[in-house]
């Protein structure tokens, strides 16, 4: 049955049909907005990477685009190469060794009952809240008296400072969500913990691991305080190595702009592909 | 219009979008028996790292923090001073600065990430097939490395070329040329913008993951007794959002401490000392000044700044579950 409706609320105001249409016109213009929120930095870098050194500096959206800033970085003076060549290899290095280490750590907490059990892992849930310079003070003094500043095994080794119990949280959180039975069934059948572990467990843990290992490697990958105090010239990682493209004039911006798309897509990639697990993730790792 | 009085009974448990892995462990049994040596094979290279990695220095650090140690008199660790550093830190006012200009970010950047962040999961909470593609989107900041995040946001900030420091000022035209960064309140919070840029989609992302576990039936029912939207949100969806609001604020007040890369990429604490955090503070103290004896002593501070925060924290996750 149609609503019945008179003469006189017609001429009052708008009918309730176009009002509702007005309300979701409105909600899709507030999305559109979010959207330019989120996006537009991202996208004004991404065109910037594109403008030669003359556009850069207008704001007009039409330009020549060029790829001479990309050629421009991996060449002489900034080698953009040879820094994104020590930022995989200290990104991997943290990677390989949080994981192992971690999972091992993580299955034994969620899968083993023993004193002490819960203590420990809220010890390592509070080693999350050491602050970066705390740590930064004591590695920068011995790492001065061990020659290894300006290395990248530097690096590694604070990176592992926030890795670690964050990976060891994570896959926890992975570890405790399988079904025991499922081991049961393997241990009945006659394997013994380690081949459990081996054939059953880790198997069925190992998006957990890809995300734990995807988590690690975003955060050494971005890191920048770290490495801002550990590096000089030869281990220079990529977010310390942006910030010495500058000429005259200070950065420079279409440059600057390409290097940040070499940062950037990597780790876009990755959040993409584990975007199911990204929020919990960050949950448990924000505290970093 | 008279409204009557919507009293709606809630259901009694707790909005649980964020799951954490904490809590008393699993009442089932063990399930097979349990070497102890290979657990203790298992567990110690984790410790031993952690050990190494995060103990030593919290323990070098203390010890530290009271003695006299210049590098630039002696690459060796000088005298003990007792409390000296401490007492230093509470007469220095570039430190008792800094403490105010981290308060003051702290606040602005999680009320502006907490508003905001409700407003976009507000807005995007229906699953409409733009709001969803949308959602995928608001990944996208976080993960961007704060050193670009910082880049981005002093490049469309610059006066003479900054896309937004234009529109700004196209649209108000008393702040055309205005130098963003080179004003004490606007250059800090122009950081914290950057960083609500990041952080807020992320929020928005975990409100909506609370607002899904909300049971239609409860809003359905207010509506249908008369409630408006707002009287909804104040009364049902605010209420229910309370306990994950409250866990990320705090996770947003311990990063905010934390706040370094964009103060260094942006203003390098300036224009005078205006946006030189805690954090900031610290790092030239020790890297800059080297005075590595009082650089540790007020990273103590720190230490026991994010100690009271941590602990807020620990305990809302050990009654949650």
């Amino acid at each position: 049955m149609l609503p019945s409706v008179t003469p006189g609320a017609v001429r009052s105001g708008p009918s309730p049909l176009a009002r509702k249409r007005l309300a979701q016109g409105g909600e899709i213009i507030a999305t559109l907005i979010v959207i330019f929120f989120v996006m537009f930095p991202l996208v004004w870098m991404i065109l910037g990477a594109f403008k030669s050194e003359i556009d850069i500096y207008s704001t007009r959206l039409f330009f020549k685009p060029t790829l001479d800033n990309f050629r421009a970085i991996f060449a002489s003076p900034t080698l953009l190469g040879s820094h994104t060549w020590i930022s995989a290899l200290v990104s991997f290095l943290t990677v390989a060794i949080t994981i192992p280490l971690g999972a091992a750590a993580s299955y034994v907490i969620s899968r083993h009952r023993f004193r002490g059990r819960n203590t420990l892992f809220l010890i390592i849930l509070i080693t999350q809240f050491v602050p970066a310079v705390v740590v930064a003070i004591p590695f920068f003094n011995l790492f001065r008296t061990l020659n290894l500043i300006d290395t990248p095994i530097a690096l590694v080794i604070v990176y592992l400072s926030f890795t670690l119990p964050y990976a060891i949280w994570m896959l926890r959180g992975f570890f405790d969500s399988l079904p025991v039975e499922v081991e049961e069934a393997a241990f009945i059948d006659g394997c013994n913990e380690l081949q459990t572990l081996r054939y059953v467990t880790l198997p069925l843990v190992m998006p957990g691991l890809l995300v734990a290992g995807v988590f690690a490697f975003i955060s050494a990958w971005n890191e920048y305080f770290f490495a801002l105090i550990l590096t000089k010239s030869d281990s220079l990682t990529l977010p310390i190595a942006i910030g010495t493209i500058s000429g005259p004039r200070g950065p420079m911006w279409e440059q600057v702009s390409a290097a940040g798309i070499v940062v950037m897509v990597p780790i876009l990639v990755m959040s993409l592909f584990i975007r199911k697990y990204f929020v919990e993730g960050i949950t448990v790792g924000a505290v970093k | 219009m008279d409204l009557p009085q919507t009293s709606i009974d809630l259901p009694s448990a707790p909005v649980r979008s964020v799951p954490l892995p904490i809590g008393p462990a699993p009442a089932s049994k063990p399930w097979k028996p349990q070497s102890a040596r290979l657990r203790w094979v298992m567990l110690g290279p984790a410790l031993l790292v952690i050990g190494a990695t995060i103990v030593y220095p919290l323990a070098a650090s203390f010890v530290t923090s009271f003695r006299d140690w210049r590098l630039t008199n002696s690459p060796l660790p000088g005298a003990f001073v007792g409390f000296e550093n401490y007492i230093r830190a509470f007469s220095d006012a570039n430190f008792l600065n800094s403490l105010r200009v981290s308060g003051l970010y702290m606040l602005l950047s999680v009320s502006l990430t907490l508003i905001i962040g409700l407003g976009i999961a507000l807005l995007l909470s229906k699953p409409t097939r733009l709001n969803v593609f949308a959602r995928t989107l608001l990944i996208f900041p976080f993960a961007v490395a704060p050193v670009l995040k910082g880049f981005s946001w002093k490049f469309m900030l610059n006066p003479e070329y900054g896309i937004y420091a234009k529109m700004i000022g196209d649209v108000f035209h008393p702040l055309r040329g205005y130098v963003w960064l080179g004003h004490e309140f606007s250059a800090l919070a122009a950081i914290a913008v950057s960083e609500v840029w990041g952080w807020a989609p992320l929020f928005a992302l975990m409100f909506i993951g609370a607002l899904g576990s909300i049971p239609g039936e409860t809003t359905e029912a207010a509506r249908m007794d008369g409630a408006t939207s707002f009287q909804i949100f104040r009364k049902i969806t605010l209420p229910l959002l309370a306990p994950v609001i409250y866990i990320v604020a705090l996770l947003k007040i311990i990063s905010a401490f934390k706040m370094f890369d964009q103060v260094a990429i942006m203003t390098g604490g300036g224009p005078g000392n205006s946006t030189q955090t805690l954090y900031f503070n610290v790092y030239q103290t020790a890297f800059r000044n080297l005075d590595m004896g009082y650089a540790s002593a007020l990273s103590y501070i720190l230490v026991i700044l994010m100690g009271v925060i941590a602990t807020f924290y620990v305990r809302t996750l050990l009654k949650g579950d």
